[in-house]
């Protein structure tokens, strides 16, 4: 753990750009796993639905529609808190 | 060691100003509200009473678009009242969003946080106004206080109502487009530095070939961007629909 031990040996600013850089990818990379795996599941579910009934595919796609952009806003506010830290 | 110098993030969002307090991103968002004006100015002009041809064709298809792919679901027949609005909203955006693929432009205008934070503050202005005019203060009691609930619940449920409804949904609408846009943008610059930089490795020639790859990624992203200009506008739009129709005639 040499990244640690010259993380230590930083102070003030260096440490604070060291650290935002180490941990500003983190933070988007776990906030994209939720909403990956919920769009997924949306998207997967309302296929299904689609198939099942195929009259019904306008209704399901709108609404598909609206629940990907309500889970996707998630993921996007990680990516702001990145784009945030990392400057 | 190869490295790639990605510039500071200040040198691909801002630009300088043409002439005091006016950049591109506002020559950008002036241009496309003067297009998005005339167009459906000059449409009006034409007769109405003959089979639309030509700029009149055009512009019913996008109202007919507004109303059966965004009205109509979501606010049913007495929302049509609301298709100026919408349309607007609709076409604004759509025509910001789009130069982030245009050459020579290549900057979406909502990819800097004025317009979709104001786009969004006028959103909710609009929901809340619209809730009160059909509900008077029972707007408030009827929103923070959904009836259906059990009493004791109030405890847990208006908190979250009152911060869903009147917090999150501007906070939201403006962050869904203005990240959307750019992540797209940022997306985009990557490849393209990326595969200038490997087209042009003099320390080692045998990188060129390789530059084909982020290449092609960067065609494909501009692809993906055409879609995604189009979607968060969709997006946006449908969503005002979603909160004006549920201010007006709240479903229980």
């Amino acid at each position: 753990m040499e990244a640690l031990a010259a993380l230590a040996a930083l102070t003030g600013d260096e440490a604070k750009a060291a650290s935002a850089a180490g941990s500003a990818g983190f933070a988007y990379g776990l906030a994209a796993i939720g909403p990956g795996i919920g769009i997924g599941y949306l998207v997967g579910k309302s296929v299904e639905a689609m198939a099942r009934q195929p009259e019904a595919a306008g209704m399901v796609r709108t609404t598909m529609f609206l629940g990907i952009a309500f889970t996707e806003a998630l993921a996007l506010i990680g990516f702001v808190v990145f784009i945030l830290i990392g400057l | 060691m190869i490295a790639l110098e990605f510039p500071p993030i200040n040198e691909i969002l801002r630009w300088k100003d043409l002439f005091p307090g006016f950049n591109k991103i506002a020559l950008i968002a002036v241009a496309a509200a003067l297009i998005g004006t005339i167009v459906f100015l000059l449409a009006g002009n034409k007769d109405h009473k003959t089979a639309p041809k030509g700029v009149r064709n055009f512009a019913e298809m996008i109202v007919e678009f507004i109303e059966n792919g965004i009205i109509m679901q979501t606010m049913g027949r007495d929302g049509l009242g609301w298709t100026p609005f919408l349309m607007s909203t609709f076409v604004f955006i759509y025509l910001c969003n789009v130069p982030g693929i245009i050459p020579f432009l290549q900057m979406p205008a909502t990819a800097r946080m004025a317009l979709p934070m104001f786009l969004s503050l006028l959103v909710w202005v609009v929901f809340i106004g619209t809730g009160f005019k059909h509900q008077g203060l029972g707007y408030l009691k009827n929103s923070l206080f959904p009836p259906g609930v059990p009493k004791a619940l109030y405890i847990l449920v208006t908190p979250i109502e009152f911060i869903s409804t009147f917090l999150v949904r501007p906070f939201s609408l403006t962050v869904r487009l203005f990240a959307n846009m750019l992540a797209g943008h940022i997306l985009l610059v990557t490849f393209a530095l990326l595969s200038e930089a490997l087209f042009q490795a003099e320390g080692n020639p045998g990188l060129i070939p390789v530059g084909v790859l982020p290449l092609f990624m960067l065609m494909f992203l501009t692809g993906f961007e055409v879609l995604v200009a189009f979607l968060q506008a969709y997006i946006f739009t449908i969503l005002t629909a979603v909160y004006i129709g549920g201010a007006a005639h709240p479903e229980h």
